[in-house]
């Protein structure tokens, strides 16, 4: 039940993000399905005790390769897809509760989360980085 | 031999293209390919194009041709972008002529459709919420979330459409979403404030600023990379600032 939710709302929440930075309307389908891909890579890692890092690290990279994929399919820039799937990974979470140490003075707890996010940030721009790689390298072979 | 007219006009049309891509949250590397292509489909053997988050510059070799175009604002509409793209595919298979394709540009940066704001007011609000559910939270703050969320939206596009400061918008935002954040709760509408605010943030994430800065610093854009990414952290500090000042005085 947990799964069918999550598999909805992030469908939803990717063409929510996608309506606010007004992408086109025909990318908008398959921007959600990125973004429920992406998600569900990220909750499949999270249960079988991947860590969090991993899970961003991992569901990063499946972003990043399939809007690679749907971007060479549909004919359009991948910025469109991969940027409305990356939004529910954003550490947002631990980046509210660095700014709310700060400003109740407790600055060890803070930084320790402020920590977190700048590696949580530093896993998803690995993923990336490996998806161009893998993108890049596809194309090299299949192209020969 | 081309004549100078037909080089100037190739060079507006490559600048023109540029800074449409810029303007509204392209990634360098493909606003770099785009260019060179249109350039080498108009005729020019090895364009040189310089471009940054602030300007473009494009010179012809041998032919004294060069110009500027600066770059003063910076907006995201990733529609202008994909028609811009689309248009330059059609140029590259000779679907349009040069001046078509000038016209074409000239269209696509006055009049490209865009939601309209009701519609972007709903998509902020659901996100919000859908987000605060994925994230684990009780059902209990979904409706608090979604009005919370819709009232920072309005407030961040109000301020940015009448005054063009990203950042002062951000920070009255971020103030709006935790003021009614904390009096929802303490109202017993809804039962955390951190997953509420958390959720409300959400829409106004610099999402964009921050892929790119990571794309173009691993593209090799090293000043586009740096300069988007000082912008997506001020745009972060500006809404922790305004979080920070509600939880320390409230």
């Amino acid at each position: 039940m947990t799964w069918i939710i999550n598999a909805l709302f992030s469908y939803l929440a990717s063409i929510a993000f996608g309506v606010i930075i007004n992408i086109p309307r025909r990318a908008l389908h398959a921007c959600g399905f990125v973004g429920m891909f992406g998600w569900l890579t990220y909750m499949f890692v999270k249960q079988i005790e991947g860590g969090v890092m991993m899970a961003n690290l991992v569901s990063a990279l499946a972003i990043g390769v399939c809007s690679i994929f749907v971007a060479r399919w549909q004919k359009m820039p991948t910025i469109l897809f991969n940027i409305p799937s990356l939004v529910p990974l954003v550490p947002g979470g631990q980046a509210y509760q660095a700014v709310r140490f700060f400003a109740l003075n407790n600055n060890i707890l803070a930084i320790s989360y402020l920590v977190q996010v700048a590696m949580i940030a530093g896993a998803i721009a690995m993923g990336f980085f490996l998806s161009e790689l893998v993108g890049q390298l596809y194309f090299k072979i299949s192209n020969r | 031999m081309a004549t100078t007219q037909d080089d100037s006009l190739i060079i507006e049309t490559v600048m023109l293209a540029g800074k449409i891509m810029v303007e509204n949250g392209a990634d360098m590397a493909r606003v770099d390919s785009t260019l060179k292509r249109i350039a080498c489909n108009a005729g020019i053997d090895e364009p040189k194009i310089f471009e940054t988050t602030t300007g473009i510059t494009m010179s012809i070799p041998r032919r004294y041709q060069a110009q500027v175009e600066p770059i003063t604002k910076r907006t995201i509409d990733l529609e202008k972008v994909s028609r811009v793209n689309e248009a330059s595919r059609a140029f590259q298979a000779h679907k349009m002529t040069l001046q078509e394709f000038y016209n074409k540009l000239v269209e696509i940066d006055t009049a490209a459709p865009f939601f309209a704001f009701y519609w972007q007011l709903i998509a902020a609000a659901l996100m919000g919420a859908l987000l605060v559910i994925m994230y684990g939270s009780s059902w209990e703050d979904f409706l608090p979330t979604v009005i919370v969320s819709a009232l920072g939206f309005s407030c961040f596009y109000f301020f940015n459409t009448r005054f063009k400061i990203r950042f002062v918008s951000e920070f009255i935002a971020a103030l709006v979403i935790g003021f009614f954040a904390v009096i929802f709760v303490r109202m017993h509408f809804g039962t955390t404030v951190n997953q509420i605010t958390i959720g409300a943030l959400m829409p106004l994430v610099p999402g964009v600023p921050l892929t790119n800065a990571v794309r173009d610093l691993l593209a090799g854009h090293i000043l586009s990379g740096i300069a988007r990414g000082a912008e997506a952290a001020l745009s972060a500090c500006a809404l922790g600032l305004g979080i920070a000042f509600i939880l320390r005085f409230m």
